[in-house]
């Protein structure tokens, strides 16, 4: 497959998960203003897929539409990262998963604002606005929970080890990533990498939290289409209609 | 027909969600173009989830082939990202007419978290109750009922109500 397809699909295939993720917490959401800040967060999340799972399907050039990546694809296709697969938990695991995330994500796109491709550095242009919202409550409630009761202390802390391992996978450049990198599409992994570190630290040192090995091994797999058993009961339910209703629409 | 023309009938369309606002005074209406026979029109979104972009998009349309303008070809576009900066002064005197308190400040470039926007350290505007416009409020939740407003409750007159945030 092409390289920069890949990155596109790596983009929009985090994004379309994470953001089906959070939506089956709409109605469900300890608060209401958390209910809120979730269905929004995948609002943002998955406008952003759309911007590009577009690009994606035009560079593809076989005649499918976002819509048609998003719904059509099976989980070998998908090339999204472990972490935004696993399950939404509780509500600290849900949180730190966003935490994860976002600190990535927010670096991310801060890296592709002067990417060589103009198409990705105004996707990137439009998102960082949001991402920053995101990154900033994900901070906040990640500190909130840290540094509040014994209790939610402990389950912040364990869902922080818990989901360690599947943090660094987005650093893991490949040859499609490096390819990205070569041609300046993409920022490098190191300065990103680094980056996320000092501001989980941060964070970590605010909520009172101990910091997990950065040299841990990590999880790899997802971005290659090597994926957990989580994501092909996500697809079951995300895919459903348009698999037993071909072209259905509202 | 020039673009001053189509620009004014694209002050007539409304925004979808918040009626009382024309696409033009929220900001949307980056450009007004012709090319050969047909009338080019650039509109961004506001958030990129945003689902009434498609309803503004149809509305477009729609005003101007009722004007007789038949070939309206609409480009969007991402960047620059839109801001509530753009927003007029006419639009936000029409949103607190409308119970929505409009962004308080000019839009700093949020988009670090270093350098002046750190964390926790994140200037909260004052932001007037468009009931009894006390300024004696509280931020309620972050996000509202649209991504683009948040939740304040007036501690005077005690009523909730939607501030549109600055973006």
């Amino acid at each position: 497959m092409d390289h920069k397809l890949t990155y596109l699909l790596r983009q929009g295939d985090n994004a379309l998960i994470l953001s089906q993720q959070l939506s089956k917490l709409c109605g469900k959401g300890p608060a209401l203003e958390e209910d809120m800040a979730l269905t929004n967060v995948a609002l943002d999340l998955l406008g952003q897929t759309r911007m590009w799972l577009g690009y994606a399907a035009e560079l593809e050039g076989r005649g499918r539409d976002e819509d048609d990546m998003a719904f059509l694809r099976d989980a070998v296709d998908l090339r999204c990262c472990l972490l935004v697969e696993q399950p939404n938990g509780n509500y600290a695991d849900t949180m730190m998963r966003q935490f994860y995330f976002d600190t990535w994500h927010y670096f991310l796109m801060q890296g592709l604002l002067t990417s060589t491709d103009r198409r990705i550095a105004d996707i990137a242009e439009k998102s960082i606005k949001e991402v920053t919202y995101h990154l900033r409550r994900s901070g906040d409630l990640v500190v909130r929970l840290g540094d509040g009761t014994a209790e939610s202390h402990a389950k912040i802390q364990a869902a922080a080890n818990a989901l360690w391992m599947y943090s660094g996978e987005a650093f893991l450049y490949d040859a499609a990533d490096l390819a990205m990198v070569g041609q300046g599409v993409a920022p490098p992994s190191e300065t990103l990498r680094a980056a996320f570190l000092e501001h989980v630290a941060e964070i970590f040192a605010e909520a009172t939290l101990t910091m997990p090995d950065p040299a841990a091994w990590m999880q790899r797999g997802g971005k290659q289409g090597r994926h957990s058993e989580h994501l092909g009961f996500i697809l079951a339910e995300m895919q459903f209609l348009q698999r037993a209703y071909p072209g259905a629409e509202w | 027909m020039d673009s001053a023309q189509v620009w004014s009938w694209l002050g007539e369309v409304a925004d979808p969600e918040i009626p009382v606002i024309s696409i033009v005074d929220l900001g949307i209406v980056r450009d007004v173009a012709f090319d050969g026979g047909a009338c080019v029109v650039t509109i961004t979104p506001t958030y990129s989830g945003c689902p009434a972009m498609q309803v503004i998009a149809e509305s477009v349309t729609e005003a101007l082939h009722a004007r007789g303008v038949s070939d309206v070809r609409l480009v969007n576009q991402l960047s620059p990202a839109w801001t509530t900066d753009w927003m007029s002064e006419t639009g936000k005197a029409a949103l607190q007419g409308y119970g929505i308190a409009p962004p308080r400040q000019q839009a700093i470039d949020i988009s670090g978290l270093r350098g002046g926007v750190k964390r926790g350290a994140l200037v909260v505007p004052e932001v007037a109750c468009p009931n009894c416009g006390s300024v004696h409020t509280q931020l309620t939740s972050q996000f509202g009922s649209t991504p683009c407003k948040a939740l304040y409750k007036c501690l005077e007159c005690r009523e909730p109500f939607d501030y549109f945030k600055c973006h």
